[in-house]
């Protein structure tokens, strides 16, 4: 015979594994009720301390293959080389919008920029940018031509810049355009002028 | 071509005998181990060894035409050589083909060919044609036994083929190119070739043979395939043929050099300090290749006439495709198509023309840009296609310095810079190109461009990137846009002709 307090522990514990049931099955439905939000795969940007300033972006179009110079309102921190940093950013969150007149691949980052003295900065882009970047040789310049516009723009005191993908050189970034070379800012000022105009 | 490998290995000589203490399982073990693995590991190394030095080269058949010169794959199916006949007849007039179930019809010109997929017959001119094999299909590509070129073309071309098949050399039309080889009278150390034709052979040596290999010149073999010299220091030459190329192999006793003249038609070989300096007058300061190993051709002296007034690039090749046009649709094709269009554009317009790329090979810039320096042209033409916006673009190149020509040092060029003093006729030719296309109706836009190997390039560069006219990525391989562009470049380079002959 089943002692009293053996059958009273035990239905104790079934009535508590009842409940929790119960609870995890409405939980469940509520989970599923509940919309998840689409994986965000834009650049997770430290936040800034700084004001905010208006800075020149010089975006590309691909439809009519130009570049056109923006303004835009972007906080900016007191160091050089972060001012660097997050100017690019604001231009790569401009091409990962859904509406980018130049889409970049999803994932696409400036992992970090050097500025060495004198008038040399090392833009060092992540993988998923270059593995994913469309291949064409307009496509490739209208993306270097943007990013290298765009700093020395709003950088004074730049004269060459060289592009590295994940900290080591590449020799192109699509298949065309070379980024084995550096690349001399006063003669991207000169592309910028040609691809500012669709002649 | 010569192949570039990378050589890894030890000196010779030298016998590494593994320690027996650096053995993993050897600590204080001295009991005898059994030879058996050692001997099978020995046995898979040697075997994978064999596997890159046993695999065959790919076979390529060479066409020699009035058209064009050119080169294609041959692909082995069932035991025999066979051809894409659309690729070979594209390169020398307008051709068309469509599938229809099992049947493939190929429209040369004028001429109708009707093909069925697994039958030893066609039908051309509603006239049957024996094929000695099975036509076959693959992804809507027709293809013809090798072997059956000699009765096909001529139906087709209206004239004679004559289809070399041990040594995949196909001449279509007059166009041998024939030689004669003699030791001069007054210094039997020298031996003179003649040829009919300007030719531009590579150049070879091992000891006691020098090899003179003719891969674009329809050189056809002597009466008698050994050649004999009353000469100590060269005692014979022999001709042969094999895998779409001519060889001349000069036995010798002495290390020799070649030396041309007479517009590339007359070759002196002689001992290397003796031939005259006019004919291997030394090099111009040629900015050297980065990373470039194995052997290279010698250069082409600087007195040495222009053999190629052009050299068009097909950009891309093997396996990097270049752009994904479409998913069935490469660049590395498109532009391919394009180059030999080109060359037949830019010949049937009296300007002799290299296509650098004239297969689905793979080359590195380097290589490119040290083809096309050797080769001494007036201007070279790099061609991309591109999905992405309409009509076309013509680049040069953008430099990676502002003063370039700070860079050289007294007559050797900077490699990333070569292309500084060539800037101004690099940019009249891409104008000139840019005003033919506009007057084809074409949208054109010409740019600066990072784009190598124009940097390296020593004469003038340009590069045309061509997209389709409309959202249609699909009429870059349309037979009318593609003549509509090739015509308007070649109109391009011929009107400035004079300034690129001029150029230094």
């Amino acid at each position: 015979m089943i002692p009293r307090h053996f059958f009273i522990a035990l239905s104790i514990l079934l009535a508590a594994v009842l409940g929790m049931s119960i609870y995890v099955w409405h939980m469940r439905g509520r989970a599923a009720a509940t919309p998840v939000p689409s994986a965000n795969t834009g650049p997770v940007v430290a936040p800034v301390a700084g004001n905010t300033e208006r800075v020149t972006l010089y975006v590309a179009y691909d439809d009519i293959g130009i570049l056109r110079a923006q303004p835009a309102q972007v906080p900016l921190p007191s160091v050089r080389q972060q001012r660097a940093e997050e100017v690019l950013r604001a231009l790569i969150t401009l091409y990962l919008d859904k509406s980018s007149p130049h889409p970049l691949p999803p994932g696409s980052d400036i992992r970090s920029i050097y500025l060495v003295d004198p008038g040399l900065a090392v833009i060092d882009i992540n993988a998923a940018f270059a593995d994913g970047h469309r291949s064409g040789v307009l496509a490739e310049e209208l993306t270097v031509a943007s990013l290298i516009q765009t700093l020395s723009a709003n950088i004074p005191g730049i004269l060459k810049v060289k592009i590295l993908v994940e900290g080591r050189q590449r020799e192109t970034l699509a298949g065309h355009a070379d980024l084995s070379n550096f690349f001399d800012v006063s003669a991207i000022n000169q592309l910028s002028s040609q691809l500012q105009s669709t002649q | 071509m010569p192949s570039i490998s990378r050589r890894v290995g030890r000196a010779p000589g030298h016998l590494v005998v593994p320690s027996p203490a650096a053995h993993p399982c050897s600590c204080g073990d001295n009991r005898p181990r059994h030879p058996w693995p050692r001997f099978f590991s020995l046995l898979t190394m040697l075997l994978f060894l064999c596997i890159p030095l046993c695999a065959a080269p790919e076979k390529h058949l060479s066409v020699y035409s009035t058209a064009a010169n050119y080169s294609l794959p041959i692909v082995q199916r069932q035991g025999r050589d066979y051809i894409g006949l659309l690729e070979l007849l594209e390169p020398l007039g307008t051709v068309s083909a469509k599938t229809d179930g099992l049947h493939w019809r190929l429209h040369y010109n004028n001429i109708l060919g009707e093909f069925t997929v697994d039958k030893t017959r066609a039908r051309i001119q509603g006239r049957d044609a024996d094929l000695s094999a099975k036509f076959l299909m693959e992804n809507g590509r027709g293809l013809v036994p090798l072997a059956s070129l000699n009765s096909l073309l001529p139906r087709f071309l209206g004239g004679p083929a004559n289809l070399h098949e041990e040594s995949a050399r196909l001449f279509i039309g007059n166009v041998a190119t024939h030689f004669t080889a003699l030791v001069a009278p007054e210094d039997p150390a020298h031996l003179v070739f003649q040829f009919t034709a300007p030719v531009n052979p590579s150049v070879a040596t091992e000891p006691g043979k020098l090899h003179l290999t003719f891969s674009h010149e329809p050189l056809t073999a002597p009466a008698s395939p050994t050649l004999t010299f009353a000469s100590k220091t060269i005692p014979s030459a022999a001709y042969s043929e094999g895998n779409g190329a001519a060889e001349i192999t000069v036995t010798t006793n002495v290390p020799l050099m070649a030396g041309f003249s007479n517009d590339g038609r007359t070759i002196t070989l002689a001992p290397a300090k003796s031939l005259p300096a006019a004919t291997v007058a030394s090099k111009p300061a040629m900015p050297a290749p980065q990373n470039v190993q194995g052997a290279q051709s010698p250069p082409i002296p600087s007195s040495a006439p222009r053999r190629y007034f052009a050299v068009v690039d097909a950009s891309h090749g093997g396996a990097d495709r270049g752009e994904a046009l479409s998913p069935t649709l490469a660049e590395k094709d498109v532009t391919l198509a394009f180059a030999r269009r080109l060359r037949q554009e830019l010949e049937s317009r009296g300007i002799s023309t290299l296509v650098l790329r004239d297969s689905d090979a793979n080359l590195s810039l380097d290589d490119r840009a040290f083809f096309a320096n050797t080769t001494h042209a007036a201007v070279y033409i790099a061609l991309h296609a591109a999905s992405s916006g309409h009509g076309v673009r013509v680049y040069t190149a953008l430099l990676p310095y502002a003063n370039a020509t700070d860079d050289d040092r007294g007559p050797f060029r900077s490699w990333p810079t070569a292309q500084a003093s060539s800037i101004p006729t690099s940019q009249a030719a891409a104008a000139s190109v840019a005003e033919a296309l506009k007057k084809g109706e074409i949208t054109v836009r010409t740019l600066t461009a990072p784009l190598r190997p124009l940097n390296n390039i020593v004469t003038a560069a340009i590069a045309v990137e061509v997209a389709p006219p409309a959202s249609d990525v699909s009429s870059l391989t349309a037979p009318d846009y593609q003549q509509l562009i090739a015509g308007a470049v070649a109109n391009g380079i011929v009107a400035i002709r004079a300034q690129l002959a001029a150029a230094p």
